[in-house]
């Protein structure tokens, strides 16, 4: 791997707030192009991690290094590298789309090249928007001016926090392509959401945050074969339809063609999705933290 | 261009962009025109009266000091307001999410503020030359004093407005500051001359900004023989520009570090915990 290469390095990041603990050693690195996503409960950390790679706010203790730079101390020619998709509420509610883009733009024009305002509306599909006061959109219109509020200076690293909340199905599969167009041209996006099929579809990693900590870092599959998780297997036999959920599924294939040969019809092997493997590791840790403190408060009574 | 000079230029573009809107949004409209009016028919009422012995009418001598009211109010009050609003509504997040972008909100803020606070000026000012006595811009010197008093009223206010605008977390708060400054324009001489206050209040008046605008802008409008009403029967031009200017430079040292400090706070977190609060609050 090529230093140049790690948009994202995250070493033993701490955050305490009064005597919590927040975040307790995450470490995590993201490479040019390449599109993470960031699950874990509430209350696990995730925005907190997130607002300390923005710079919003102060970390504790460790090392981070975004786009080559510690965001504690980073300027604003780093601050034009970055977009950040924030939630939007009520602001700029006067103003209309192509207004407000056009002007957010010039202020990255010192540093490079922004999208153009129009090109950008129709990127998002908001053309027969852009003359629209903003106050006058709906929820999930204004969720992708966000989106391209985000992405009008062209950021080499993207943060997306819960970007798809109030799409309608069509409007989550254009910002999917739209996330995918941006990976090619090589932005790096880290996002986060509550949606483990939309993680599954978008992510090339997943981080998985809990306790404070990264609990699992690999791919969709990697998770999945790691957990072990059930394999649901169906199949069909003398015009009946059986299901059958197992840990060992090529074995478990291959018992019934034994048995039964060329009577078995319809056969469908489906590996447990992102979301049982999530809810299997997140089961498996908080369980464990259970344990451990059990075992704790044993010696405690020793 | 370096980028704080493009960002500048951005926030003066964004600052007339949002004065232009004003004028198309209704509530902004009845937002400069209704306390104004009152403010006008008040003063109408009062043409009739006169101030001690001079003869000359209370109403004129009135609108005048109201002009450097408005300016307090604009510098002070506008600049709270927005800032409170507009930091629980996202548009500072929004700011600080973009290169130099704080700076250009602010630089904003004061072409907004400096734009509409003229505007409040002429609403006021045009109708009173027309319909009141004595009041005269007709010489260059009065010209420069209003707009003096203007510019320094403004460099005086904005300051105080942006420290008070960064220390209030929900607008709505803001809105008990309205008190004090009701009580400070009451011991500031804008309506009635300060002859009649005991000592004590006399001295606090003039501690504050809104008692040197009146002045300032008495001194640009009336005749110079109604400086005879007048703390020390002057105008005491170079006292209003040291007080003005004494807040000005205290604000300018002090707000710098205590927006930067509000900047510094902003997250997406604490922003989505004010929207909890705030929708709490409709249901």
């Amino acid at each position: 791997m090529i230093g140049d290469d790690l948009v994202l390095d995250v070493r033993d990041l701490r955050m305490r707030y009064g005597t919590n603990d927040v975040l307790k050693g995450v470490t995590f690195q993201a490479r040019r192009g390449e599109v993470l996503s960031l699950l874990g409960p509430n209350g696990a950390g995730k925005t907190t991690t997130i607002e300390i790679l923005e710079g919003f706010r102060m970390r504790s203790a460790g090392e981070v290094s975004v786009l080559g730079v510690d965001p504690a101390n980073a300027d604003e020619s780093w601050r034009a590298r970055l977009g950040v998709v924030l939630q939007s509420w009520r602001d700029h509610g006067k103003w209309r789309v192509r207004d407000l883009l056009a002007h957010l733009a010039t202020f990255y024009e010192p540093y490079h090249r922004p999208w153009d305002a129009d090109e950008l509306i129709e990127v998002v599909g908001l053309t027969e928007h852009a003359r629209k006061r903003v106050h006058r959109l709906s929820g999930g219109q204004r969720r992708r001016l966000d989106v391209a509020i985000g992405i009008v200076g062209r950021p080499d690293l993207l943060f997306l926090d819960e970007p798809t909340v109030g799409f309608d199905p069509a409007a989550r599969r254009e910002f999917h392509e739209l996330v995918h167009r941006l990976a090619d041209e090589d932005t790096t996006i880290l996002l986060t959401t509550h949606d483990l099929a939309e993680a599954e579809k978008l992510a090339d990693r997943i981080l998985i945050l809990a306790g404070g900590k990264v609990i699992a870092d690999g791919s969709a599959d990697q998770l999945s074969l790691q957990m072990a998780t059930e394999t649901e297997v169906k199949w069909t036999l003398h015009g009946q339809r059986y299901v059958h959920a197992t840990t060992e599924a090529t074995k478990f294939v291959h018992d019934l063609f034994k048995q039964h040969g060329d009577d078995i019809a319809d056969l469908e092997v489906r590996r447990g999705t992102l979301e049982d493997t999530y809810m299997a590791m997140v089961v498996a840790f908080e369980s464990g933290q259970y344990e451990a403190a059990e075992r704790e408060f044993v010696e405690v009574a020793r | 261009m370096t980028p704080l000079v493009s960002a500048a230029r951005s926030g003066m573009r964004r600052g007339l962009f949002e004065f232009r809107q004003s004028f198309i949004t209704s509530t902004d409209i009845i937002g400069i025109v209704v306390p104004n009016l009152i403010l006008l028919t008040v003063m109408i009422f009062m043409r009739g009266s006169t101030v001690g012995t001079t003869g000359f009418s209370l109403g004129t001598m009135s609108l005048s000091g109201v002009l450097g009211m408005s300016v307090a109010f604009s510098g002070m009050m506008t600049v709270t307001q927005h800032l409170a609003v507009e930091r629980e509504d996202g548009t500072l997040l929004r700011a600080k999410a973009i290169p130099n972008g704080m700076f250009g909100y602010l630089t904003g803020k004061v072409v907004l503020i400096a734009c509409l606070t003229v505007v409040n000026l002429l609403v006021i000012l045009i109708p009173g030359l027309l319909l009141f006595d004595g009041l005269a811009l007709d010489s260059v010197g009065s010209w420069v004093t209003l707009i003096g008093v203007l510019v320094l009223g403004l460099l005086a206010t904005m300051p105080i407005g942006a420290i008070l605008g960064s220390l209030f977390e929900n607008p709505r708060n803001a809105g008990v500051l309205m008190l004090p400054v009701m009580g400070l324009v009451a011991i500031s001489g804008i309506f009635a001359p300060l002859g009649e206050m005991t000592e004590w209040l006399r001295f606090v008046g003039q501690l504050f900004p809104i008692y040197w605008l009146g002045l300032g802008m008495r001194s640009a409008l009336l005749p110079d023989s109604m400086a005879v009403v007048e703390i020390g029967g002057s105008w005491r031009h170079l006292e209003t520009i040291g007080v003005l200017g004494l807040w000005a430079v205290i604000g300018f040292i002090l707000a710098p570090a205590v927006l930067r400090r509000m900047a510094r706070r902003e997250s997406g977190a604490s922003m989505a915990q004010r929207r909890e609060k705030a929708l709490q609050r409709v249901t």
